[in-house]
C-alpha cells in the first residue's frame, strides 16, 4: 500500500461520527459573513445597509490577484457592514444579514439531478470557479482559481484529490464520499479538464474501506479517476506527503506542487467545483462534523458560511457538556482551538470538535532527554528539539539555515516527545521570527 | 460552564512520558538482576538494593536541599542509573559501602551538576563505575567465586573473569560459549548473562526505547575487529565469539551505550557512535592496561554525542 516514507505517527483515529448521515442544518435568524474567508486579501462588500440579497448573490467581491468572492448564504436585508471578530477573536470586515425567508438566485439549479455532461472550455472552467468563489476547502482556503491557473512553462501531470482524511475525528470527506460519490467523481473530471491532465488520483487512507470500494465502484463509469488506498499514518494528507505517497515525486524546498507536475484538490473541494459548474451554485455552504467523545451524539451537517458556532452547537447537541474544555475547529492534530464560538463559521471550516477538560490539558514539561523522537516523526526530515533550543535563545539565522520554514507544523513532534516540550508552538513562533526577519532584510 | 482552554495544535499527545521510559528500562534490567542474583546469591541482591537507595536519596537530597527545586525521583530514571551502577561492580561485601560513593559521583557529579536529567553528557553509572575503579582497584577486580545456583555463603572465595585470566595469558580455558552466554562465569554482577540481557535489550526494541543501531553496530564492530585479530594470531587474541559474550560488551551495548541522553539522534550518528565503542573497546582490551574497556569506551564516544549530533544530521525531505 502507497504512503510516505519519512517519518509520521498514528494518533487514535476516533472517527466516531463516521455513520452519521449528513442531515442539513437550519438557517438561524442573523447571518454575519466574513470578507476574509480564504488565503489572501479581504473581498471588497459590494452591499450597504438595507439593501435586500439572495442565497448566492455576490456581496463581496475579489478585486486583487489574491482574493476570492464571498456570496450570500441567505436571503434577507443587510444589517451593517462592519468588522466581526472571527473564531480565533480577530476582526475581520464582514456583511450583516437579517434574514428573511430563503429565497435564491434563478441561476442556481436546486433539482437534483446529476447532471454529467460539462461542455466548458477549460479557461471557461476556471473564469467560472473564480465566479463562484470556490476556494480549496483542505485548510489552506487557497482560491481556486489561482491554483487552476497553470503559470506559464509548467505543466500539470497529475491531479491529486486529497480523501486521506487523516486528522482524527474528522469525518466530512468520508461522508460526502459515501453520500455523493458521483458528484464528486463529475466535480474531478472537471478539474482534469481544466488541468489537461491524463489521470486524477483519489488518495483515501484504508482505515475507510467502505469509502474505497464504494469510490471503487463509482470511479468505474469515469475515465480516467484511480482511486489509490494509502497506508494509515499520519500526515499522510498533508499536500507534499500524499505527492510522495501516489507519485513517488518530492516537493523541494521552497517549491510548489505544480513545480513536480501536480496539482493537490480536496476532496470536499472536488463536490463544491461540482455544485458550482454543473449547478451554478457558489461556494455558500460548508459540510461539517460535529463530534466528541464527551458529546451524547455525532453529527455530519451542511451548514450555510456564516452560521455561529453557538447556533452549531445549540441545534445539534443543545449545550457544551459540563466537561468540555476545548472546542476546536479541525481535527485533533491541526485543527485550531476557538476562542469565539459568537463567531461565524467560514469557508473550509470541516468541525466543531468538542474536547474534554482532561485531555484539552498538556501535562507537564520536563526535560529533553535527547531521544530524538520528535526528529524521527518529522515526516520533513527536520530537527525539531533543535529549533526549540535556537528559538528559546533567540537564534532565528541559524533556525532558518536548519530549514525551519520546511516545517508543515503537523505536530508530529509535540504528539511523539516523552518530555511534552510544547515543540510545535516554538516552531510556529521561531517561523514567524524568521519571516520577520527575511522581510526586515528587504 | 469552564472557560474554554486555548492552546496551539496539536491537541493530542501519544502519552508517552519520560517515566514511562525510564520505569520500562528498570523493567528491561530485571532479568538481569534475577540472573545476577541466581548466580551471586544474596550479595547480588543487597548491593544492588543499596546502589538504588543511595542513587535515588542522593538525587532527592540534591533537588531538595542544593537546587531546592520540586524532586523528579520518581521519574524512575536515578533507580536506572542505581541498577546499571550495582550492574558493573563485583557482587561483594565490600561493595555494600563502597557502591554508595560509586552512587554519589554517579548521581552528584555526573548527573545533577549538569542540571538533571536530559543534561548530563555522560552516562552516570559509567562515569560512577570508572571513579570506582580508579579509586578502589582491588575491591572491583576482586571477583566472587561463581557458585551453583542461589550461593548463600557470604565468604570471600574469589574467582576470576575470563577476560582477566586471558590477560594474564590464560587463554581462558574451562569456559565454554554456553557459560558464557548463560552467565555462568566471573564477572561484574549484570553483566555475566548474555541472554538476560538481549531478552531485556528485546523488550526494549519491541517498545521502540532503543534502536537497533548502537548495539549492532557496537557488537559487530567489536565481533568483526576481534575476529580479524583472532584469524591474524589465534594464539594471542581471544575469539570473537568468546569476545562479545564476556566481560561487559552485551551490557555496555544494550543499556548503557544505548543512553538516550548521551548517544546520538540520527540513526547515521548512532551507527558511528557504535562503531567508536566496539572498536575502542577492542584497543583497550588488547593493548590497554585494563582487561575490559568497554566502560572507557562509552566514555569517550559520549565526548563525542555532540559533534556527532551536529554532523549526522536526519536525511531531509526532497534535498
Amino acid at each position: 500500500m502507497k504512503t510516505f516514507r519519512m517519518g509520521g505517527v498514528h494518533p487514535e483515529e476516533n472517527k466516531i461520527s463516521n455513520d452519521a448521515a449528513i442531515e442539513v442544518m437550519p438557517v438561524g435568524k442573523q447571518m454575519v459573513v466574513l470578507m476574509n474567508q480564504h488565503l489572501g486579501a479581504p473581498a471588497t462588500p459590494i452591499v450597504q445597509k438595507g439593501d435586500k440579497v439572495k442565497v448566492g448573490q455576490l456581496i463581496g467581491e475579489a478585486q486583487t490577484f489574491m482574493c476570492a468572492n464571498v456570496h450570500s448564504p441567505v436571503s434577507g436585508t443587510v444589517l451593517k457592514v462592519e468588522p466581526c471578530k472571527d473564531a480565533f477573536g480577530l476582526a475581520k470586515p464582514a456583511v450583516y444579514i437579517n434574514v428573511e425567508g430563503d429565497e435564491w438566485m434563478e441561476s442556481i439549479d436546486r433539482t437534483p439531478d446529476i447532471k454529467r455532461e460539462c461542455t466548458l472550455e477549460p479557461k471557461e472552467i476556471v473564469a467560472k470557479l473564480k465566479e463562484m468563489g470556490i476556494v480549496g476547502l483542505g485548510g489552506a482556503t487557497f482560491p481556486a482559481h489561482i491554483k487552476y491557473s497553470i503559470p506559464e512553462g509548467k505543466k500539470a501531470e497529475y491531479l491529486i484529490v486529497n480523501a486521506a482524511e487523516c486528522e482524527p475525528y474528522l469525518t466530512s470527506d468520508y461522508r460526502v464520499m459515501m453520500e455523493h460519490a458521483e458528484e464528486v467523481c463529475i466535480g474531478v473530471s472537471i478539474l482534469r479538464k481544466a488541468l489537461g491532465v491524463p489521470n486524477a488520483y483519489i488518495g483515501i487512507e484504508s482505515n475507510k474501506p467502505l469509502a474505497i470500494a464504494h469510490m471503487q465502484e463509482v470511479v468505474k463509469g469515469f475515465e480516467g479517476i484511480i482511486v489509490e488506498p494509502l497506508k494509515v499514518k499520519y500526515p499522510q494528507g498533508a499536500e507534499k506527503q500524499l505527492i510522495n505517497a501516489v507519485t513517488g515525486r518530492k516537493v523541494p524546498s521552497g517549491k510548489l506542487p505544480i513545480d513536480v507536475g501536480c496539482v493537490v484538490s480536496n476532496l470536499g473541494t472536488c463536490f463544491s467545483v461540482y455544485e458550482a459548474i454543473q449547478k451554478n451554485k457558489p461556494l455558500i455552504e460548508n459540510i461539517l462534523t460535529v463530534t466528541g467523545k464527551e458529546l451524547p451524539s455525532q453529527h455530519n451537517y451542511i451548514v450555510r458560511i456564516g452560521t455561529t458556532y453557538n447556533e452549531i452547537i445549540a441545534h445539534s447537541i443543545g449545550q457544551l457538556p459540563e466537561t468540555t474544555g476545548k472546542v476546536i475547529s479541525g481535527g485533533t492534530m491541526m485543527g485550531k482551538a476557538v476562542v469565539n464560538l459568537d463567531a461565524p463559521t467560514v469557508k473550509g471550516n470541516s468541525s466543531v470538535l468538542v474536547i474534554g477538560e482532561k485531555e484539552a490539558l498538556r501535562a507537564e514539561e520536563t526535560n529533553c532527554i535527547r531521544c530524538g523522537k520528535c526528529m524521527h516523526a518529522c515526516p520533513m526530515g527536520l530537527e525539531p528539539y533543535l529549533f526549540s533550543a535556537l528559538v528559546k535563545n533567540n537564534r532565528i539565522e541559524e533556525a532558518k539555515e536548519h530549514n525551519i520554514l520546511d516545517c508543515i507544523e503537523c505536530g508530529c513532534c509535540f504528539f511523539s516527545c516523552p518530555a511534552n516540550k510544547p515543540l510545535t508552538d516554538e516552531i510556529r513562533l521561531g517561523k514567524n521570527k524568521v519571516r520577520a526577519m527575511m522581510a526586515a532584510k528587504k | 460552564m469552564n472557560l474554554l482552554n486555548i492552546s496551539g495544535s496539536p491537541h493530542v499527545h501519544s502519552d508517552e512520558s519520560t517515566k514511562k521510559i525510564m520505569w520500562r528500562v528498570n523493567l528491561a534490567l530485571v532479568p538481569a538482576l534475577l540472573c545476577a542474583i541466581a548466580y551471586f546469591g544474596i550479595n547480588a541482591l543487597l548491593v544492588s538494593l543499596i546502589s538504588v537507595a543511595s542513587c535515588v536519596l542522593f538525587q532527592w537530597l540534591i533537588e531538595k536541599f542544593i537546587l531546592k527545586q520540586k524532586s523528579t525521583v520518581w521519574d524512575g530514571s536515578a533507580i536506572v542509573t542505581g541498577l546499571l551502577l550495582a550492574f558493573n561492580v563485583p557482587a561483594t561485601v565490600d561493595m555494600m559501602w563502597i557502591v554508595v560513593i560509586g552512587a554519589l559521583v554517579a548521581i552528584g557529579v555526573a548527573k545533577m551538576a549538569f542540571g538533571g536529567l536530559g543534561k548530563n553528557p555522560f552516562n552516570p553509572a559509567i562515569v560512577g563505575r570508572i571513579f570506582l575503579l580508579i579509586s578502589f582497584p582491588v575491591q572491583m577486580t576482586t571477583w566472587p567465586q561463581v557458585g551453583g545456583l542461589f550461593p548463600m555463603n557470604f565468604d570471600v572465595a574469589t574467582g576470576a573473569t575470563p577476560l582477566g585470566a586471558f590477560k594474564e595469558g590464560a587463554l581462558g580455558e574451562g569456559v565454554t560459549f554456553m557459560d558464557a552466554f548463560l552467565g555462568h562465569i566471573g564477572g561484574s554482577m549484570g553483566e555475566v548473562s548474555a541472554i538476560a540481557i538481549l531478552l531485556g535489550a528485546i523488550y526494549l526494541l519491541c517498545r521502540k526505547i532503543i534502536s537497533w543501531h548502537i548495539p549492532v553496530a557496537f557488537i559487530g564492530t567489536a565481533f568483526v575487529f576481534s575476529g580479524i585479530l583472532w584469524l591474524v594470531d589465534p594464539q594471542s587474541y581471544m575469539d570473537p565469539v568468546m569476545t562479545i559474550l564476556t566481560g561487559g560488551i552485551m551490557l555496555g551495548a544494550c543499556f548503557m551505550a544505548t543512553d538516550m541522553v548521551t548517544s546520538p539522534m540520527a540513526k547515521s550518528g548512532q551507527l558511528i557512535f557504535g562503531f567508536g565503542c566496539g572498536l575502542l573497546t577492542i584497543v583497550i582490551r588488547n593493548w590497554g592496561s585494563y582487561p575490559e574497556g568497554v566502560s572507557f569506551a562509552i566514555l569517550i564516544m559520549n565526548s563525542v554525542t555532540p559533534l556527532l549530533n551536529r554532523w549526522c544530521k536526519p536525511k531531509r525531505f526532497a534535498n
